[in-house]
C-alpha cells in the first residue's frame, strides 16, 4: 500500500490517434476507497482515458502510477494482474459462450496445466459464477444459456459481475447503464453501492448527472481531450458541472477545487 | 428453473424477459443428423425406383463412401476450427498437393532408379511423414502469422497460400509425378486406415474444442474478437496456432492420399478446400464464426459423401454432379445466413 493513500495517479497522460488528440496531458488521482465519476461530452476522451489505464492501448506520453509504483501496462492482462477490472463501453462479452465462460474468459479454471490444451474445470467456474452473481444480486435463470439469448440488462449485469468479482484494487465502468431500463439501472447502482461498502475504489464514466451525484465522491470533468477540472460532489451542483463540461461559463475554475 | 421463482421484491431483478430463454433450440448437430437420414432415405427410394436395388444396404458402397469422406474429412476438421475463429482457409487443397509431393519424395524405394533423392531412399516411414507434416505446419503458420499480424482478411491470406503452395508443388519436381513408395509408407493409406485416422483426429479435436482452454478461446475469438482481446486472450498467438493445426491436418490428408494412390501429383487435392468448407457448413459451422462443432462437421462430411455416391449410384453424369455440388455449397451458406438473421432479429 502506498503511504499517501493514492491508488491511481496519472501524470501528463496523452493519447494521439494519428492527428486526433483524443487525450492530452491528463493529471488524475484516485484515493483509496474513493468512488469518482468521469463526465464530459461525447468525444471528450473519457473512453480513451479508460483504455490507457487498463492496458487496452498504450499511451503516447505520460506516466501511470498504481499503488505508489510507476506501471506500464503492455496488455489488459498486466492491468488485471495488479487488480484492475473494467467494464468497457461496448460490451466485452462473447455472444456464443455461456455465462461462466464469459465471466472466466481469459482466466479459465483448469484441472492441470497443459498450456493451451489444459482441461477446463467447468464445474468450478459454474459454481464460482453463481457465487459472483449472487454477491452482486444478479439473477439469471440459466447460466448455461449463451449470452446471445439474453437481454441487454442481463448481459450488462454479467459484465459487471465479472469485473466486480475479480477486482481487488480498482474497478472501472464506462457508461455501464447507458443502454439499460430503469430497473436494470437501479440494479447496477446497487452493485456500485456494494463496492463502496467493500471499500473498492471505482471510476464511473457516465452521462447521467443524477446518477453521478447519487453515487460518487468526486467528479472529474473532461472537455476536448483535457481534464477541465475536478469537483467534490457534495460541494457543487449540476449547473457548475454542466458549465465545466460545456466550458460556457468562464470563471468556474476558480470556484472548483482544481488540481 | 428454481432460480427464476426466487424473486426478491426489495432488489429489482435484472432478468425479466427471459422466460423464453428456457425454450432450447434444436441443436445444429441434430438438424444435420436428421438431414443425413433424410437424404440417405431419398437415395434409397430413388435407388429402388431407378436402379431396382438398395442404395444403403451394400457394404461395398458404404465403405467407398466412408473412405471418400475420410480424407477430405481430415482437412474439414482443421477448417472447422479456422471457421469457428471467424476465418476461412482456402489453401488446404494446395497444401495437400504440396505435402503429397514432398512426403512422397522422401518415401521412395531404393530399387527405383529415378528417385527424386537417389541417396535418400528406403528411409523409415516417420521421416517422410514428419517432413510432410512440417511443410503443412509451415504453410499454416505463415497463414496464421499473416492474418494475425498484418490484419489482412483470412480470405486473401489463404488465397495467396493456395496459389503459392500449388505453384511450389508443381515446381518441386518440375511437374513430374513422384511414385514408388516404400511398403511402410504405402501402408498408411491402405484399407480402412484413413478412416481410423479421420476418426481419431475428429475425436482428438472434439475433446480439444469442447473441454480445453484452446477450444474456449477459439469460440471466443470467433464470437467477439475485441472481447477476447480485452479479456486477455493473446488473439495473435491463438490464430497462429489454429491455422497451423489446419495446415498440419491438410498435410496429413496429403500424406494419406499419396500413400493410398502410391503416387503423388502436383494437382492432387484441387477443390478439396471447398469440399472441406462445405462439409463444415453443412454440419452447422457458421461462416460468421463462434458456432459449430466437430460432431457437426463429421455429420456434414457424411452428408457430403452420401450425396456424391448417391449421384454416382444413380449414374448421374459427372458434369451434373459438379454443378449440383456447387449449388449445395451455396445452399448451405444461404441457410447459415438465414440462421444468423433469425438469431439477430430474435434478440
Ligand atoms: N481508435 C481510434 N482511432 C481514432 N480516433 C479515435 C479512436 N478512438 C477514439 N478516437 C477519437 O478520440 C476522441 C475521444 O474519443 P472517446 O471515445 O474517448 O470519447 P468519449 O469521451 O468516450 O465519448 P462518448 O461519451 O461518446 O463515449 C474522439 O474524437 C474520437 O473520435
Ligand atoms: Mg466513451
Amino acid at each position: 500500500m502506498a503511504s499517501d493513500g493514492i491508488v491511481l495517479k496519472t501524470e501528463g497522460l496523452t493519447k494521439y490517434y494519428g492527428g486526433v488528440h483524443a487525450l492530452e496531458d491528463a493529471d488524475f488521482t484516485l484515493q483509496e476507497g474513493e468512488h469518482v465519476a468521469i463526465v464530459g461530452d461525447n468525444g471528450a476522451g473519457k473512453s480513451t482515458f479508460v483504455r490507457q489505464i487498463t492496458g487496452v492501448e498504450q499511451p503516447t506520453a505520460g506516466k501511470i502510477f498504481f499503488d505508489g509504483k510507476e506501471v506500464t501496462f503492455g496488455s489488459p492482462i498486466d492491468a488485471r494482474d495488479v487488480g484492475i477490472e473494467a467494464v468497457f463501453q461496448n460490451l466485452a462479452l462473447a455472444d456464443d459462450l455461456d455465462v461462466p465462460s464469459n465471466i472466466f474468459l481469459g482466466r479459465e479454471e483448469t484441472y492441470f496445466n497443459l498450456g493451451p490444451f489444459s482441461f477446463l474445470n467447468e464445474k468450478k467456474m459454474y459454481k464460482r459464477s453463481m457465487e459472483a452473481l449472487e454477491r452482486t444480486g444478479v439473477k439469471i435463470p440459466n447460466l448455461r444459456n449463451n449470452i446471445a439469448n439474453m437481454s441487454g440488462g442481463q448481459r450488462q449485469c454479467v459484465a459487471i459481475s465479472r469485473a466486480a468479482s475479480f477486482a481487488s484494487k480498482l474497478i472501472i465502468m464506462d457508461e455501464p447503464t447507458a443502454a439499460l431500463g430503469v430497473q436494470e439501472t437501479t440494479q447496477v447502482e446497487n452493485i456500485i453501492r456494494g463496492l463502496k461498502k467493500q471499500g473498492i475504489p471505482l471510476i464511473l464514466v457516465s452521462h447521467n448527472l443524477r446518477q453521478v451525484f447519487n453515487l460518487v465522491d468526486k467528479i472529474w470533468v473532461f472537455r476536448r481531450g483535457k481534464i477541465a477540472g475536478m469537483l467534490e460532489a457534495d460541494k457543487t451542483d449540476g449547473n457548475e458541472v454542466v458549465s465545466l463540461i460545456t466550458g460556457v461559463k468562464t470563471g468556474v475554475h476558480e470556484n472548483a477545487s482544481y488540481i | 428453473m428454481a432460480e427464476r421463482t426466487v424473486t426478491n421484491q426489495a432488489e429489482p431483478v435484472a432478468a425479466v424477459a427471459t422466460v423464453e430463454g428456457g425454450k432450447r433450440q434444436r441443436s445444429h448437430e441434430l438438424n444435420a443428423l436428421i438431414g443425413l437420414v433424410g437424404i440417405a432415405l431419398i437415395f434409397e427410394i430413388l435407388g429402388w425406383i431407378f436402379q431396382g436395388q438398395s442404395f444403403l444396404f451394400n457394404t461395398q458402397r458404404l465403405s467407398i463412401i466412408i473412405l471418400q469422406v475420410a480424407v477430405v474429412g481430415i482437412i474439414a476438421i482443421g477448417v472447422t476450427q479456422v471457421i469457428i475463429t471467424g476465418g476461412i482457409d482456402l489453401s488446404s487443397g494446395s497444401i495437400v498437393g504440396l505435402t503429397a509431393m514432398v512426403a512422397m519424395s522422401f518415401a521412395q524405394v531404393g530399387t527405383y532408379p529415378r528417385a527424386v533423392y537417389p541417396n535418400l531412399t528406403d528411409l523409415p516411414v516417420v521421416i517422410p511423414v514428419l517432413i510432410g507434416l512440417s511443410v503443412g505446419l509451415a504453410a499454416g503458420f505463415i497463414n496464421g502469422a499473416l492474418i494475425a499480424y498484418t490484419r489482412i482478411p483470412p480470405f486473401i491470406a489463404t488465397l495467396g497460400m493456395m496459389v503459392t503452395a500449388r505453384g511450389a508443388a508443381k515446381w518441386y519436381t518440375r511437374g513430374q509425378p513422384v511414385s514408388f513408395p516404400t511398403d511402410s509408407f504405402a501402408a498408411i493409406g491402405q484399407g480402412m486406415t484413413p478412416v481410423i485416422i479421420f476418426l481419431a483426429i475428429a475425436a482428438l479435436f472434439h475433446v480439444a474444442l469442447k473441454y480445453t482452454v484452446y477450444g474456449k478461446h477459439t469460440y471466443a475469438i470467433g464470437s467477439n474478437e475485441s472481447a477476447a482481446r480485452v479479456s486477455g486472450i493473446s488473439v495473435e498467438r491463438h490464430l497462429i496456432l489454429v491455422y497451423s493445426i489446419a495446415g498440419v491436418l491438410a498435410a496429413l490428408a496429403g500424406i494419406v492420399i499419396a500413400s493410398r494412390g502410391l503416387t503423388a501429383q502436383a494437382g492432387m487435392g484441387v477443390m478439396y478446400e471447398l469440399q472441406a468448407i462445405a462439409m463444415a457448413v453443412i454440419g452447422g459451422v457458421s461462416l460468421s464464426g463462434g458456432r459449430g462443432s466437430i460432431v457437426g462437421t463429421v455429420i456434414g462430411a457424411a452428408i457430403f459423401g452420401v450425396i456424391i455416391s448417391g449421384f454416382t449410384f444413380l449414374r448421374l453424369s459427372a458434369y451434373y454432379q459438379e454443378m449440383i455440388m456447387g449449388a449445395i455449397i451455396v445452399a448451405a451458406v444461404v441457410a447459415d445466413v438465414y440462421r444468423q438473421r433469425y438469431r439477430t432479429s430474435a434478440r
